[in-house]
């Protein structure tokens, strides 16, 4: 028999072991820092106009003004403040449109999967009709109709993509449910509530944790596409996809103002996915091995 | 007496991953058309050899020494291409479970064909008729159905009589079986080894027997080779090591088999003391001569 | 005959044949025809049958793990084919199952504490999580099981402790009838052995009935007083272990003990016509 390898501390260590895990993870870890921190980390105030330092480039270019280390906005505005600030609003909406929509889906996902019968024909088929509208439309009307802000945008996210989870936690809790252990459970009599929550979901849980991560990094982008078009929050708090916008108009003189907020975007989203992947990895193979 | 078709000298292998010898000093000789017997319990390495022979050793396994000689020339030495063309066209495998070592994907005839394509150069239309040929030597009814047919269309017993037909195809000189008939019903087991055998005797083949059954290898095979650790323990002609089996390892497994005309047959492990005597011998020899 | 633990009659089970709003009824695929059979108190009965006899199912049905769609099953002369879970749970405790993978049968995500004392504090068979503790080092013990093995998550045990632990927390609940679902199929004959010798060791002591099912006549032989051999869903022969081996009835029965290769040398074996050789199970 080797040594213990569960619970907490072993979860922690095969985490660690995994490379996507520990960068992806240290990634998201360091941009958390920085969202939250980011009255005490950004260098200038993300809203203040300058324009007599408008449009100069990043540190180590020609014409760069010091202390604006990427550079500035059309209206004097300091990009690397925008962008640290533009973090906040990325993370939040990840982090809290990933949850709700993943505890949605997955309760609806087990039930549906462990009680069948008419309670699986009922939210299969709202899963189904759900998924047939068009999604982009959807939250582009949802916005609309109720208002711009972070409340709609993580509404938004729930709203559509509960679905991807419900359809994935439903069909592993009917793998589950026809394991031998669960019939072991029921033929000790358990009641199937118990069964459900203490036999079915430890086992549906590590997978649920790795979509969970990969769905954060789907709500950046859906958020940056959002604030993209200016449906998301209020057009003065700074987002990574306002920034974009911005940047595109200004591309040929001012090509930092696109890139950073890009750049941002893309290690972000990478982060979470390398993050989702590791975590996958690094969670099942403590049965396989 | 003609040379043996198969000789394994000295052959020992160990695990990549932490040292441990999986194979210690192997002697094996098997002669033109006879049937060999491997057995031993799981882990005993029967199937490790059965993969050296056909070329297809894990990478999580080294061979350290020894040799394995088919008509006269050295598997493990040899280069790959020369390697394959060897074993392709000499050395055919029927592999243990007939569900999954079809391909689902894909048609029989297909899998029928690809040996003697390959190997023989036929064109479609000779291949197909030497398996239709192979088919009906396998008493298969209604081949032209069967080489329509996909694996899942068809039952167990009838999947394997295909992955015999396939095996003989290309006529080889030495058959290994890797527990053909475990995943069979017994009255089908019995159908199979009986055209194991026929086939055999038609082609000439010698066979390679690996099984834990010993009630089957009494009735099939000629010599016995008993493994323990990686170890031959016992060798001998089947009458003798069914009848009298010399080491107390053997007896004891022969006396831990159960029997329908015996009923306190097979409530008898193998005792402690037979197993540590075993290993200790096993530790305290070199792990190759 | 009152004597009877379980008395099961005219079983019939059928799978499919659901029917929505949306899809037109599938069939129905009959698996069990009126299968009777009768398990005494301290009685070993065999089930034995090859694939696609419908063995598994009869073992599920008896335990009411499987819906019936006919028949009658009597446990301890109470009807029990239509009791609600509710009133099947304190009798679940009585008739427990034994799997042919422990592997797949201990929850991968739970300490062998948890999987073998839980289900003793949920019937009450233990008064508190001391004494269910006191209880499985016991059994540990009797079993050659290490107490270390109750930290431990299944996937950290050999195979052979797996299968231990798994008749472990059955027996624990000290029932009136345990049915082993092809438990030493896949094993060595040395781990085979031990593990019959500890199921027959237990039936003895704690005065067990037990529904032995496999398809290896000679495994049945080694444990059962009484065996049912099965086909196709249906009874073809029953009877005593002595009178069923000395001389078996049926046609199907002779094939299925003709087929068996002994571990002695018989030159006729192969040759010997065993099922017709024109198979009548489809296309073998």
């Amino acid at each position: 028999m080797t040594a213990p390898s569960h619970g907490l501390r072993a979860i922690l260590r095969s985490c660690a072991r995994d490379r996507k895990v520990v960068t992806g993870g240290g990634f998201i870890l360091f941009l958390l820092v920085l969202a939250i921190a980011a009255p005490l980390i950004a260098p200038k105030d993300p809203l203040a106009q300058d324009l007599i330092v408008g449009v100069t480039p990043p540190h180590g270019f020609a014409g760069a003004e010091p202390g604006y280390w990427l550079g500035t906005d059309d209206l004097g505005r300091d990009v690397l403040s925008r962008a640290i600030y533009g973090s906040r609003v990325a993370l939040t909406v990840a982090f809290v449109a990933a949850s709700l929509a993943a505890v949605l889906g997955s309760i609806l996902g087990l039930l549906a999967g462990w009680y069948r019968g008419w309670v699986d024909f009922v939210i299969s088929r709202l899963v189904e009709i759900w998924m047939a509208f068009p999604p982009v439309l959807l939250s582009i009307l949802l916005v609309a109709v109720v208002g711009a802000g972070v409340g709609s945008v993580i509404a938004a996210i729930v709203i559509i993509d509960w679905t991807r989870f419900c359809r994935v936690v439903r069909a592993e809790t009917m793998v589950q449910a026809q394991t031998d252990y669960v019939t072991a459970a029921r033929a000790i009599g358990f009641a199937r509530l118990r069964i459900l929550t203490s036999e079915i979901f430890p086992n549906v849980l590590p997978m649920l944790i790795a979509l969970v991560s990969l769905e954060m990094g789907i709500a950046v982008i859906v958020e940056a596409i959002l604030s993209f078009v200016g449906l998301s929050v209020a057009s003065d708090v700074p987002t990574w996809g306002g920034m974009i916008a911005q940047g595109r108009q200004m591309l040929h003189q001012g090509w930092w103002v696109l890139a950073v907020p890009l750049v941002a975007l893309f290690l972000t989203v990478l982060a979470f996915n390398w993050l989702g992947e590791g975590l996958r990895r690094a969670l099942d193979p403590v049965m396989r091995r | 007496m003609s040379a043996p078709i198969l000789a394994i000298s000295n052959l020992s292998a160990m695990s990549v991953r932490d040292g441990a010898p999986i194979l210690r000093g192997v002697d094996l000789e098997v002669a033109r058309g006879e049937t060999r017997g491997l057995v031993g319990e799981s882990g005993a390495g029967k199937s490790t050899i059965a993969k050296a022979i056909l070329g297809i050793l894990p990478s999580t396994v080294s061979v350290t020494s020894g040799q394995a000689r088919f008509e006269g020339a050295d598997l493990l030495a040899m280069a790959a291409p020369r390697l394959r063309r060897l074993i392709g066209e000499g050395v055919a495998l029927i592999p243990q479970d007939p569900m999954t070592a079809l391909n689902p994907g894909r048609r029989i005839e297909a899998q029928l064909t690809d040996g003697p394509r390959l190997w023989r150069g036929l064109d479609a239309r000779a291949a197909r008729a030497l398996a239709l040929k192979g088919l009906e030597e396998v008493q298969i009814r209604e081949p032209e159905r069967v080489l329509r047919s996909y694996p899942h269309e068809l039952s167990g017993g009838m999947r394997q009589r295909v992955l015999i037909a396939a095996a003989f195809a290309l006529e080889p000189k030495l058959i290994v079986a890797d527990e053909p008939t475990t995943a069979l019903d017994v009255t089908v087991q019995k159908q199979i080894l009986r055209l194991i055998r026929a086939m055999q005797s038609a082609y000439g083949a010698a066979v390679i027997f690996v099984t834990h059954d010993l009630g089957v290898v009494a009735q099939i095979c000629d010599k016995v080779t008993l493994l323990f650790g990686g170890r031959v323990i016992e060798e001998g002609g089947v009458a003798q090591m069914m009848e009298a089996p010399r080491h107390p390892y053997a007896q004891a497994l022969l006396a831990a088999c159960p029997r329908y005309d015996r009923p306190s047959a097979g409530l008898r492990p193998i005792p402690e003391s037979v197993v540590a005597d075993l290993r200790a011998e096993l530790a305290r020899e070199p792990a190759a001569r | 005959m009152s004597d009877d633990l379980l008395i099961a009659s005219g079983l019939e089970v059928g799978f499919g044949g659901g029917k929505t709003l949306l899809s037109a009824a599938k069939p129905v695929v009959k698996v069990l025809h009126g299968v009777s059979l009768r398990i005494g108190r301290g009685e070993t009965v065999g089930i034995v049958g090859e694939s696609g006899s419908g063995k598994t199912t009869l073992g599920r049905a008896l335990l009411r793990l499987i819906d019936v769609s006919a028949g009658e099953i009597r446990f301890d002369g109470r009807d029990i084919t239509h009791l609600a879970e509710r009133d099947m749970r304190p009798i679940r405790r009585r008739m427990q199952l034994i799997f042919q993978d422990p592997m797949a049968s201990l929850n991968p995500r739970q300490t062998i504490r948890r999987i073998v004392l839980e289900p003793m504090l949920f019937h009450g068979v233990a008064k508190n999580t001391a004494d269910a503790e006191t209880r499985a080092r016991a059994i540990f013990d009797r079993f050659s099981l290490p107490v270390a093995c109750l930290e431990r998550y299944p996937h950290e045990l050999s195979g052979g402790q797996r299968q231990r632990v798994g008749i472990a927390r059955v027996a624990l609940l000290a029932p009136d009838l345990v049915l082993a679902d092809e438990i030493v199929s896949g094993l060595d004959v040395s781990t085979q052995a031990q593990a019959l010798n500890l199921l027959k060791g237990l039936s003895r002591d704690l005065g067990l009935s037990m529904a032995f099912i496999s398809h290896d006549l000679s495994v049945i032989r080694a444990v059962c007083d009484r065996v049912y051999v099965l086909r196709l869903g249906r009874i073809v022969e029953e009877g005593d272990c002595e009178a069923l081996f000395g001389a078996p009835q049926n046609a199907y029965t002779r094939a299925l003990l003709d087929a068996i290769p002994l571990p002695r040398v018989d030159p006729g074996w192969l040759s010997r016509a065993s099922l017709g050789d024109e198979p009548a199970a489809p296309q073998a």
